[in-house]
């Protein structure tokens, strides 16, 4: 086995990889940029070696430098990970130039699917369901529509080397095709440099579903079952599972077969992706089509790990030195059921705008009862603009989807984020959303489902309950323990055992007689350890768990939990009657000024004092993330006054605008 | 007999009504409780024993004499905050608009000067129209009693003034010498002269809200400390701020439990120092996971934020923290940060409440607007306070600490008992590209060489080692040990004894 291992990447999956090396007895050296100087996996590693500045152009995804880290520590391979050098040809190349091993695919693999058409070819040929579609260079718009009428509406186009929904269009007639062919074929040239366009069939009620296929270089492949990965926002996953509740064994199977064939047919050996789009309206079972093939390994490798039993990062290393899979595909099981989610620093409450910062507080919870957190950050780290936004992966696994489900809404109430906008309340929405639950999903399911963005998960009347009556017991915890305090006139004092808990306008009444709590006279039994500056409370509840991050407000509480946020008023009864007196504070009206989404550095104004701008119009661009984000105007206005310039940089919610 | 025990009751529920019924609704309109419901809530249930509930006006002019309220516009007396005594006054806007008499300022004199002799706080919920113009200058003789109360009992008892309704006129200073001034958003506001006077002499139009409201004054002039949203949330404040105060200047801290461990390790904290020394973070970070529970009473939250006061706890005990807040002007000492944190310094001092200080401070705001506004002198309060306190004082460096204001910001040399400094502090005259301007000022045209004599002079001082070497630093901590060397700091100076020469008093520059 080889003794020492570099792993050009980093975060989440630098710290994944190198806890397989370690258990297997391999030494790891990590590789860092400027950015990453602190971060987990440099700790981890038992080599670090630092690569350059920041932006993955200057560091992550400089081969040469990674080769020479390699040289001058002596690793026999390298594990890329996924993302950066993971799918270039070059990389693997001069890899094997320098005589060190690539813990993936072989070259010519990785070259052969980096091209959507040459793939799709390639699928073909291999006796791969692709989409109904024409594979080959179109002359003109007449060839296109010619093609389009062919395959039957509604068609997509696609500019070949698109990617990331850029270059595509939707055309449900022959006029949209006549209209937008010209298009999609110049997006193609100006965003890739790549003019060639294809056109396929528009699959209905789309899923994606993907084969998760392993080979080792004796010729021995496998399918290691499928994932699902239909819960996408903009094309990027955000819930994955496995196996998939649209798959039945019969599907499995020939999904499987045709994949395995395309793996053989490419010559393949380590892990590998074959990404299927599968059309949810088609109950045939043979309604799957390739879409392309990952030569890496994917972010959601885990939920194959944990349903299969296997170590996908450990069969790589072993595939790469050379070693024999030690199972055939008789022996691969399907074994409960296996979600993650991933958790963004991505603000759902802001439009899912990035953000970045310091993690203030960050406390994943436990790595028992079936959950996994895979992650590469600690508290005090730094979410940084140069890469990703992904803070950490949460998988849980349970005997069936309903449970994997309820495990991932407990494990999301135990993690605790603070200091940057998350994603953790949006995806406890999503594991409670009915029609998730059903398993009757799309790609279109975010869409669709918050076609108005996020405002948090809605809170029943039972958690409402439940609510009150934690936030009563917490009440008198607090009270008791103020009672306490040194220089009393009277002796021991008489804390409050009566509380008016005031949630979404709706007051209840709260008695505390020890564990035993009457919310408006019906009992409830309330189990929750706490002490004071706690901000994590694990409550049971008439015997269920429910578990609530705390924060202490003046008057009261917000609690944290099941996908949103609640502010709760606890007062005494005698307070709580005189606060009816109080005048409600009208927060001031803040549409008349446009507000920075996010920390960020303008790049311009587009609008002077006086400007007339009518809805839509771009109003200034902030760049944050390396992201260009336009500001437009919600409604017609005049600009008041300026109060930003090009070239400042701005917290959230700083003023930029002024509307008249 | 009965029958005067049934009298008794009948006169107790007569002046509980005060101002009457219509009075005590309009009150309520306005979005505002009454005097005796403010008393309600700011003390624990039913321990409030109300004094001088039948006392009533003496004045005889313009038809005054008619008219009796008993109370006479203000309810006073006593009771707890967590079991421990507080004494209240409160006024009472439905009997004559709380406008102050005689017999009115008598009764807050009587509990003030029973405040002084038992040792308790002094509690003024303040809702007043000013003076009861019918009785002239009876009224403002009132005005003068209660003033030279304030003073005595300044440092001896903490006084707490909370407006919540008008305070205009001579009735600002009462509240103006008490240590801390909270104030109810929208419903309360302080002016000498109102905005009608204002109009009348200088033609400047201007809202009571814009002249003297909350905002202004909690921003501004910082004439107040802390605002709140309504009556409810500024009494349930008080209540939590009055358990960080000791009872008088010669009680013992208030102690409470905590389940919070004094050694708490905060790994994070050893990334909050950012790698580049330009960019800012927040200091409040520091405090919340260095003091209990992170639960810090800031006070002067919205005034100049360069520097941030207040209480917290480390071991259940109180604590006065200071710090720069390199989130805002880079954390610099100017003219307003200096007064904020000055006054805080003595009132923790006068209370005998250590003093935790955490320095990032790159020196003195330049500039013409501070000197012709006189930093020397406002800059100097600062320096007073910090040593003239007696009080244990414990001191952590965490990056840069810059000529003068290093000496300020409770250093080795101002008697700081224990000076910490994180392995990041820089204790410096100045940054090195401004030193070795000055240094190599013949260099100056030659980039190479003044870069090359800018990274001499970092590796010389930009390290806490220099000034350990002289012990100016007693000891370079790690930062996620921060608290547990704090909490043991304080334990070993629980009993400390320091004296300052006699003195009538010192002349502290104002």
């Amino acid at each position: 086995m080889f003794k020492k291992i570099l792993i050009a990447n980093r975060g989440e999956i630098a710290c994944r990889v190198i806890k397989t090396a370690r258990r297997m007895g391999i030494k790891t050296v990590a590789v860092y940029s400027d950015a990453d100087a602190r971060a987990p996996h440099v700790e981890m590693a038992d080599e670090a070696v630092h690569i350059g500045a920041s932006p993955a152009s200057e560091s992550y995804l400089v081969a040469d430098k990674i080769i020479q880290a390699c040289k001058d520590t002596g690793a026999e391979a390298v594990h890329p990970g996924y993302g950066f050098l993971s799918e270039r040809t070059s990389f693997a190349e001069a890899l094997a130039a320098a005589n060190i091993a690539f813990i993936g695919p072989p070259a010519n693999a990785i070259a052969a699917m980096g091209d959507k058409i040459e793939s799709k070819k390639l699928a073909k040929q291999a006796g791969v369901n692709v989409v109904p579609g024409y594979v080959g260079e179109i002359d003109d718009t007449d060839h296109a529509v010619r093609i389009a009428n062919d395959i039957g509406y509604p068609v997509m186009m696609k500019a070949s080397a698109g990617g990331g929904g850029k270059g595509m269009r939707l055309a449900y007639s022959e006029k949209d095709v006549r209209e937008n062919f010209e298009s999609v074929k110049r997006e193609g040239l100006n965003s890739f440099g790549d003019d060639r366009v294809f056109i396929e069939k528009f699959i209905e009620s789309p899923r994606h579903i993907e084969i998760q296929v392993l080979g080792d270089k004796h010729g021995n492949i496998v399918y290691l079952n499928e994932r699902e990965c239909s819960i996408q926002r903009r094309h990027q996953k955000v819930v994955e599972e496995a196996p998939s509740p649209f798959v039945s064994p019969e599907m499995r199977k020939a999904m499987g077969e045709q994949c395995v064939a395309l793996a053989r047919a490419v010559g393949y050996h380590s892990a590998g992706t074959v990404e299927l789009i599968v059309s949810g309206a088609d109950t045939t079972g043979q309604g799957f089509y390739f879409l392309e093939m990952n030569t890496r390994l994917q972010v959601e490798h885990p939920v194959t790990e944990c349903i299969t039993g296997l170590d996908l990062v450990e069969q790589m290393i072993r595939v790469a030195y050379g070693e024999k899979l030690a199972f055939t595909q008789a022996d691969v099981k399907i074994n409960g059921w296996a979600v993650e989610n991933r958790v963004y620093a991505e603000d759902p409450y802001r439009g899912f705008l990035p953000s970045t910062g310091r993690l203030v507080r960050y406390r994943p919870p436990a790595e028992v009862d079936n959950v996994r957190v895979d992650d590469g950050v600690y508290e005090g780290s730094e979410i940084s603009m140069f890469y990703d936004p992904m803070i950490a992966k949460l998988i849980t696994w349970g005997e069936t989807r309903e449970a994997a489900i309820d495990r991932q809404i407990a494990a999301l109430d135990r993690f605790e984020i603070d200091g940057i906008g998350h994603n953790v309340d949006f995806l406890s929405a999503l594991m409670q959303h009915p029609r998730f639950r059903s398993g009757n999903i799309t790609t279109g399911f975010i869409a669709e489902e918050f076609p108005e963005g996020f405002t948090g998960a809605a809170a029943d009347a039972r958690l409402g309950l439940h609510l009150a009556a934690v936030a009563g017991v917490l009440a008198s915890i607090d009270a008791a323990r103020a009672a306490q305090i040194d220089g009393r006139l009277n002796g021991p004092a008489d804390p409050s055992t009566s509380w008016v808990v005031t949630l979404d306008k709706v007051e209840r009444q709260i008695e505390i007689l020890g564990d035993a709590v009457s919310v408006d006279g019906t009992p409830v039994v309330v189990d929750a350890p706490y002490a004071p500056g706690q901000k994590l409370v694990e409550a049971l509840i008439d015997g269920e768990p429910l578990s609530i991050r705390v924060e202490r407000k003046r008057t009261g509480w917000r609690f944290t939990t099941r996908g949103a946020s609640h502010e709760l008023r606890v007062l005494t009864p005698r307070v709580a009657a005189l606060s009816h007196h109080m005048i409600e504070k009208i927060p001031p009206d803040m549409s008349r000024f446009l507000l920075c989404p996010m920390p960020g550095l303008v790049t311009a104004i587009h609008v002077a004092e006086g400007a007339k701008v009518e809805a839509g119009q771009p109003l200034a661009v902030v760049e944050a993330m390396k992201m260009e984000n336009i500001l437009r105007a919600e409604k017609a206005g005049t600009v008041k006054a300026v109060a930003a310039k090009a070239g400042d940089s701005l917290a959230v919610d700083a003023v930029i605008l002024e509307f008249e | 007999m009965l029958a005067i025990l049934q009298k008794l009751e009948e006169k107790r529920a007569a002046a509980r009504l005060g101002g009457g019924e219509k009075r005590i609704e309009a009150q309520h309109r306005k979005g505002k409780l009454t005097a005796r419901e403010r008393i309600e809530v700011l003390l624990d249930p039913d321990s409030f024993e109300e004094l001088d509930m039948y006392v009533e006006h003496n004045c005889t002019d313009f038809g005054m004499e008619a008219e009796h309220i008993p109370g006479d516009g203000v309810v006073t007396g006593s009771g707890t905050v967590n079991g421990r005594l507080v004494f209240v006054f409160s006024q009472d806007f439905t009997v004559y608009g709380g406008a102050l008499s005689e017999r009115h300022a008598q009764k807050i004199c009587k509990i003030m000067d029973m405040a002084m002799k038992v040792g308790a706080p002094v509690i003024g919920l303040n809702d007043s129209g000013g003076a009861r113009i019918q009785e002239g200058v009876a009224s403002l003789g009132g005005y003068a009693e209660v003033f030279q109360r304030n003073i005595l009992a300044s440092g001896v008892i903490p006084q707490i003034s909370v407006i919540m309704g008008p305070c205009a006129g001579g009735a600002v200073y009462s509240p103006a010498m008490t240590d801390f001034i909270f104030m109810v958003k929208d419903s309360s506001f302080m002016f000498v002269t109102g905005p009608d006077v204002v109009k009348t002499v200088t033609n400047e139009v201007v809202t009571q809200e814009e002249l003297g409201g909350a905002v202004t004054h909690t921003t501004k002039t910082s004439v107040a400390d802390n605002a709140f949203d309504n009556d409810i949330e500024a009494l349930l404040s008080v209540r939590e701020f009055v358990d960080f105060l000791p009872l008088s200047n010669r009680h013992d801290l208030p102690e409470r439990p905590t389940d919070d461990p004094w050694d708490r390790t905060e790994p994070s904290l050893d990334t909050l120092i950012p790698d580049s020394a330009t960019k800012p973070y927040d200091m409040k970070e520091l405090i919340a996971k260095v003091v209990d529970e992170g639960d810090f009473f800031e006070v002067q939250p919205n005034h100049a934020g360069n520097i941030v006061i207040g209480f917290g706890r480390i071991e259940g005990r109180p604590v006065g923290i200071v710090a720069n807040q390199p989130m805002v002007l880079a954390g610099c000492l100017d003219i307003n940060s200096s007064k904020k944190a000055a006054r805080f310094v003595r009132f923790c001092d006068a209370f005998d409440i250590p003093i935790v200080t955490f320095v990032d401070v790159p020196g003195f705001l330049p500039g013409t607007a501070q000197e012709h506004n006189g930093i020397i002198k406002h800059g100097a309060k600062l320096l007073f306070a910090y040593g003239e306190a007696t009080v244990p004082k414990i001191t952590v460096i965490t990056r840069k600490a810059y000529g003068g204001a290093y000496d300020v910001m409770a250093s080795k040399h101002l008697r700081g008992d224990l000076n910490y400094a994180w392995p990041t502090a820089e204790i410096a005259v100045m940054g090195a590209k401004g030193a070795v301007e000055i240094i190599f000022r013949k260099d100056i045209g030659d980039a190479e060489k003044i870069a090359q004599r800018t990274k001499e002079y970092e590796d010389r001082f930009a390290n806490p080692f220099v000034a350990a070497s002289k012990g100016f630093i007693d000891e370079v901590i790690m930062p996620h040990s921060t608290r547990r060397r704090i909490a043991l700091g304080l334990r070993k100076l629980r009993n400390k004894s320091l004296e300052n020469p006699w003195k009538k008093h010192d002349n502290i520059p104002l």
